[in-house]
């Protein structure tokens, strides 16, 4: 049997053939990194290869590392294997990472989804035989509401809360969603505070994207000047000190997971919105569909279930297992870093 | 229903008690009558029968959505609730309705009787034309109770809001048998009707756990002290000679228990008991497993009867020649208790009293309390001598201060997703003791509580990523994690592969300090078997 294009090793995943990495766990000499998500872009790696605008946020969150960016589209051949980065439309800066050798073509999806949230450039499907993907939402109880819609359930909330006199604590992670969020926030309402790790990370975003004014918030913010006004946190700020600058306020959090009623309870937030980076089932199913495909490889989420229903709809599919960790993971991995 | 399921919404997206009670005061004040009626039924368990079997359900449900019955199954046990699961799947839609939550439970009332498929296209219509949060009401009024956080006490104060009746009047009034489709708001709620109370148990007093050192609560003359009994609370009424017996969840019981028929006659009429229905095997108090035996069945044999009879323990009494004597201090009330056993008891009648002890110290007291497993009780009950009997859980008067629980050292084995709030965790595990070689890990318990939040996102991560084996929504992991169970009670049991059964084992701690080599083994877990 013939060495696979690409291999999943106790590293991460592997091309033999270039002798390079995609989105690794352990340290490796190369890596090349869909997108900058702590369970993606790990530390340690010798040199990183991503996508331009995903240079300066690894580079915030890693430090002084030996990265190259790339152009989308730009085919960049490593021993004869050829790669190129395609919009994957997670978070600014994801990627997908095609790879072609004689004629095979592999994609790695890193994360991805196919609204577009008029931050991250919009996913573009590219054609494929194996297609390696994610499915953190890959059951059918998931399907999305279109962004416009949530997003002025938002506006709405906000308004509520602070005709009540309240203040409006959004939860959402500091690279990614919280800029999803500020994007879109009605600015006729209020104004928009942050948390530090949230003003940090836009910070080096601005560059890229024209978002809002925000303030951050410090020991010298007043807490008379926040009320009625709309603060967006990490999830790690639940339940902090930090918080309780904010009172009286109301919590509330914008996440794929908020689906299930049980979710918002568990997490003790007042209000879940709808809202993920992540396609829902069926845009799972689309997307697939859109790369001709043949061979499915599902890494992370509802793996099983996702990987047998598409044998039964005719593809080849399969699951292995990585350390990535979808929506949840995400919470995790932030955690530990910004209570660090 | 339009307000009904915008109240379910309001109630479910709130972990605020204040806002819940708002919220459900508001609807009392707004709701039709009848829907008022309905809307206490459901909240207090009081739900039409099913009028279809849920696998039908499952079957028209993924149908509808176009997906395979396995994919609806494996959705339905991620997200743990059969009626959350089926407004997820079905497509969208933003409809809304403008029948009466009354019109939607006549005809939820009437669809029993129709054929199949009648009833498929009667839930197609409504499932195609609700919009999802009215869906999901619609399906829960079909398929099983609401568990939005809200008990009977809390919807009784809104009620007592709405109305300006006493929330004990009303607590009163909304027990017992009747039926909400054919009792009007007006009878149920607003007027008094003498006749319909004959059957009418008081709300129960429960005592709180003893947070600290019992010497908190002062000096020990001030209180009563007696064993707590591990069998089902029940109140045993006796009225117009006929016998009811209600237990704590209020359901009337009084068929399941036909030993107690024998009160009626010698305890006088008017009178009503507190106490603990507990198994009485061989003359002896048994476990709460031999009681097991009796609580699920539904038809009571002569040979069950016989193996397993039961009596009640009693330790109150509320009503006295038909008055209400709850006001009275507990020390007045068991006097009554003492005099009215002192006549009727003897050997076979199955009435026992649960005596009291009295203590010169609390020291004294806690050297009782060690003594509990040996008279198959859980510990100590407190009460203040001069307390009237409350109602519902109130601090201060009454205290249950149990042993402290049996524990053991286990190594986790497997892990099950979490239901509903817990569904996309690991957080049901199993865990296994070594056999006597120390070679194998036995599976004797399985525990879903005891850990923090935090601690549940770390296990399941861990889990994630130690699986060895899948076997549908179970994995096996590798032996590593060893944690502290804790369980209130143990006996033996052939169903069981360890061949013990514990009693609500739960973890204590999560042992990070010990390898697996150093959990416990089957043989010490016996060694408990009292």
């Amino acid at each position: 049997m013939k060495t696979p294009l690409l291999a999943f090793n106790e590293k991460g995943i592997y091309c033999a053939q270039a002798d390079v990495y995609l989105d690794p766990w352990k340290p490796v000499k190369k890596a090349i990194i869909s997108h900058g998500h702590a369970d993606h872009a790990r530390w340690g790696h010798q040199k990183y290869i991503t996508h331009n605008s995903n240079v300066p946020i690894i580079k915030h969150r890693l430090g002084d590392i030996e990265v190259s960016g790339k152009e989308w589209n730009e085919t960049f051949t490593i021993n004869g294997v050829k790669f190129s980065l395609h919009p994957a439309g997670h978070i600014i800066g994801s990627s997908q990472i095609r790879v072609e050798y004689k004629g095979e073509v592999w994609v790695f999806t890193g994360d991805y989804k196919t609204e577009d949230d008029g931050v991250a450039v919009p996913y573009e499907p590219v054609k494929c035989h194996t297609f390696i993907t994610e499915c953190t939402f890959g059951l059918p109880a998931f399907k999305w509401t279109p962004q416009e819609h949530v997003m002025r359930d938002i506006n709405t909330w906000w308004q509520q809360n602070k005709d009540d006199g309240k203040t409006s604590v959004l939860f959402g992670y500091s690279l990614g969603k919280a800029q999803r969020l500020l994007k879109h926030l009605d600015t006729s309402i209020g104004s928009i505070y942050t948390h530090g790790a949230i003003e940090n990370m836009t910070e080096v975003l601005r560059p890229q994207v024209d978002f809002p004014e925000t303030t951050r918030i410090t020991k010298e913010t007043k807490k008379e000047e926040i009320k009625g006004n709309i603060v967006l946190a990490p999830p790690s700020a639940h339940g902090s000190t930090w918080i309780r600058k904010m009172v009286p306020y109301v919590t509330a959090s914008a996440s794929g997971w908020m689906t299930f009623r049980g979710a918002r309870r568990r997490r003790a937030i007042d209000k879940g919105f709808v809202l993920s980076d992540h396609c829902d089932w069926q845009g799972l199913l689309e997307a697939i569909k859109e790369t001709g495909c043949e061979k499915v490889i599902c890494t992370h989420g509802y793996t099983d279930i996702f990987s047998r229903f598409l044998r039964e709809q005719g593809y080849d599919a399969r699951t292995e297992d990585t350390q990535y960790e979808g929506e949840t993971g995400q919470l995790e991995s932030e955690n530990e870093k910004e209570s660090a | 229903m339009k307000a009904f399921a915008e109240l379910i919404k309001t109630l479910d997206s709130t972990n605020k008690t204040t806002l819940k009670v708002e919220a459900l005061t508001e609807y009392f004040r707004k709701a039709q009558p009848k829907d008022k009626v309905w809307t206490i039924a459901i909240l207090s368990h009081r739900r039409p029968p099913r009028p279809v079997n849920t696998t039908l359900m499952r079957e028209w449900a993924s149908e509808l959505a176009g997906i395979p019955l396995w994919l609806f199954e494996e959705s339905y046990h991620i997200v743990g609730d059969l009626a959350e699961t089926i407004a997820l799947v079905i497509p969208r839609s933003e409809k809304s309705t403008e029948k009466s939550l009354n019109q939607f439970l006549q005809e939820i009332i009437d669809l029993k009787k129709k054929p199949d498929e009648e009833k498929k296209e009667y839930l197609f219509e409504n499932w195609l034309n609700l919009n999802y949060y009215e869906r999901f009401v619609f399906t829960k009024l079909i398929t099983g109770s609401f568990r939005i956080g809200v008990s009977q006490k809390l919807m009784t104060r809104a009620l007592s809001r709405a109305t300006d009746i006493d929330e004990d009047i009303l607590a009163y009034k909304m027990m017992g048998n009747w039926e909400p489709s054919k009792i009007s708001f007006n009878k149920l709620i607003l007027e008094e009707h003498e006749e319909d109370f004959l059957s009418k148990p008081y709300p129960f007093y429960l005592a709180y756990a003893i947070e600290d050192e019992p010497h908190s609560l002062g000096d020990v003359a001030e209180w009563s002290a007696e064993h707590k009994w591990d069998g089902i609370r029940a109140q045993v009424i006796i009225r117009n000679d006929e016998l009811f017996v209600w237990s704590r969840g209020e359901e009337l019981v009084t068929d399941k228990y036909p030993e107690f028929e024998d009160f009626v006659g010698p305890i006088p009429n008017g009178t009503v008991l507190d106490g603990e229905i507990l198994p009485f095997p061989k003359g002896k108090i048994g476990t709460f497993k031999d009681l097991q035996t009796r609580i699920g069945r539904k038809n009571i044999t002569k040979k069950l009867l016989e193996k397993t009879p039961v009596i009640l323990k009693v330790y109150d009494i509320l009503e006295w020649d038909g008055d209400d004597i709850r006001e009275l201090a507990f020390e007045k009330r068991r006097d009554i208790l003492e005099r009215l056993y002192a006549e009727v008891s003897s050997e076979e009648f199955p009435l026992h009293l649960s005596e009291t002890i009295s203590f010169k110290n609390w020291q004294e007291a806690a050297a009782e309390r060690e003594n509990a497993r040996e008279v198959m009780s859980e510990g100590l009950m407190l009460k203040r001598l001069d307390s009237p009997y409350l109602v519902g859980r109130k601090k201060g008067d009454w205290w249950k201060w149990k042993v402290e629980p049996l524990t053991i050292d286990a190594v986790l084995t497997y892990a099950m997703r979490g239901h509903g709030r817990r569904s996309n965790l690991f957080t049901d595990y199993t865990f296994g003791l070594w056999d006597e070689e120390k070679e194998e890990l036995v599976t004797f318990a399985k525990a879903y509580s005891g850990l923090t939040d935090k601690e549940f996102r770390q296990l399941d991560a861990w889990i994630k990523r130690n699986t060895l084996e899948r076997f549908g929504p179970v994995r096996s992991v590798t032996p590593h994690h060893v944690f502290e169970i804790a369980f209130e009670g143990i006996a033996e049991s052939k169903r069981h592969k360890s061949g013990v059964a514990t009693r609500f084992p739960r973890i204590l701690r999560w042992r990070t300090d010990k390898k697996i080599e150093e959990a416990n083994t089957l043989e010490e877990l016996r060694a408990l078997i009292p």
